[in-house]
């Protein structure tokens, strides 16, 4: 148990330095940034302490806006996915979610990519609509969405196959 | 009161996500606001202290570009020194020296571009003389203005702001309007309200104008790239490219116009009178 509290909050360190320090300095093509630390949000151990995973994905959210000088825009589109991904979960694993027989680091590769996209996507959208502040630029903001959304999920996908092979 | 409890007991999770939800949006509206950003920002000790050491790492990478700036700014101060016409004001007096600006130099630890609304930190902060509302320029051109302040760090509001208007004019004729960005490209820029009698020619250069209390009059901006009258056929909406590179700013200097606080109770006193 402390194990896994342990691993959490290593998780949370390192995800966060790793976004301010590496991944908000891309600019591939002048705009597309991937954000990878959600990842932190996507392998929270699933269970019934659904506030603590609101309290936390808040933190982690207003630890990213303080380094990138974005207000609360990485904390809302956070708590969001954070407040959604029971349902999230319990739409594509169905009866096992239920008796918390799922583990998002071990699911099947196709279980996995559905939820880490739908995931992915919902935060990137609600994230680029708070940055521009202005439905006028929905073309923009979809277009950001699409293409920092394909990044960051490859990174995702890429990073629980390198960080899981242990436990398999 | 049982039933109240209740319901709070049932929903609580969906009041601490609505409670939670409502601080990150309230944050979020007031980034978007000028100054009003006073809780997340990244003039702190936290991460000012880790941007600090990451630029440690990373300005080794432009370094030579850099070395050639300064040497380039040199070249041209060396210049201007030895070309003098008035060989017998070289002596400075202090009494008689007419310092408007003082000038801080400062090194960029952070700068983004991708945003619809960029920041750069300086690691220069109150301690070094920094204030609100100064003005941020490097050799080549203007970078942005001030925004927040802690003892050892700013945060800088890039021209690439979405809440960004400078006082600007045309360098040949003195027309003036104002500069904006509407995101996209950090290498254009908007000049917008030019009346339409201004001789607008492209590769025309824009400078700052003495409007402003921020700038000296003249820091340079850019290049005319391309130019439209604007519907209504009376302002002229020009594209501006920046004589600075955007993406690669290492050292700047901060400029603080002394009389700022003079001229701007002056035109205070006179809007009162009116």
């Amino acid at each position: 148990m402390s194990n896994s509290i342990l691993r959490n909050i290593l998780r949370f360190i390192v995800l966060v330095l790793a976004q301010i320090t590496l991944f908000n300095k891309i600019d591939f093509l002048g705009y597309i940034n991937p954000y990878p630390y959600v990842l932190f949000i996507l392998l929270f151990p699933i269970g019934d302490n659904r506030a603590l995973l609101l309290f936390t994905s808040f933190l982690l959210g207003l630890s990213v806006d303080m380094f990138s000088n974005s207000g609360g825009m990485h904390a809302a589109a956070c708590v969001t996915i954070a407040y959604l991904r029971p349902w999230i979960l319990q739409s594509i694993f169905g009866i096992a979610y239920e008796y918390n027989a799922v583990k998002v680091s071990t699911a099947a590769y196709g279980e996995r990519l559905l939820f880490a996209s739908i995931m992915i996507f919902t935060h990137h959208l609600i994230l680029f609509s708070l940055e521009s502040f202005n439905f006028s630029d929905i073309i923009y903001i979809l277009k950001k969405t699409l293409f920092s959304g394909a990044f960051t999920l490859l990174l995702c996908m890429l990073f629980i196959t390198l960080f899981s092979f242990k436990r398999k | 009161m049982q039933q109240i409890v209740n319901f709070l007991i049932k929903y609580r999770n969906f009041l601490l996500f609505a409670f939670l939800l409502f601080l990150s949006l309230v944050f979020t509206v007031q980034s978007h606001s000028y100054h009003r950003s006073k809780f997340v920002n990244s003039a702190n000790f936290l991460s000012g202290g880790i941007f600090t050491g990451i630029d440690n790492i990373s300005s080794y990478f432009d370094l030579k570009i850099h070395n050639e700036q300064l040497v380039a700014e040199n070249s041209k101060l060396r210049q201007l020194l030895l070309n003098t016409r008035d060989s017998i004001s070289q002596e400075i007096d202090t009494t008689s020296f007419d310092s408007r600006f003082q000038i801080t130099t400062a090194k960029v630890i952070n700068n983004n571009y991708s945003h619809k609304d960029n920041f750069l930190t300086l690691k220069a902060g109150r301690n070094y003389g920094i204030k609100q509302d100064l003005g941020v320029i490097t050799s080549k051109g203007i970078v942005g203005i001030v925004d927040r302040v802690s003892p050892g760090y700013a945060t800088v509001m890039s021209i690439l702001n979405s809440n960004s208007q400078i006082n600007a004019k045309l360098k040949k004729s003195n027309h003036f309007g104002i500069l904006v960005w509407k995101g996209g490209d950090p290498n254009l820029v908007d000049f917008i309200d030019v009346q339409s009698k201004a001789p607008v020619k492209q590769g025309d250069t824009i400078v700052t104008g003495g409007k402003s209390t921020i700038f000296p009059e003249g820091i340079g901006i850019g290049t005319i790239a391309e130019y439209a009258l604007d519907p209504t056929e009376n302002f002229y909406s020009i594209k501006v490219q920046l004589f600075n590179d955007m993406t690669n700013v290492g050292h700047v200097y901060v400029i603080e116009n002394l009389d700022r606080e003079e001229i701007q109770t002056l035109e205070q006193e006179t809007r009162d009178e009116q």
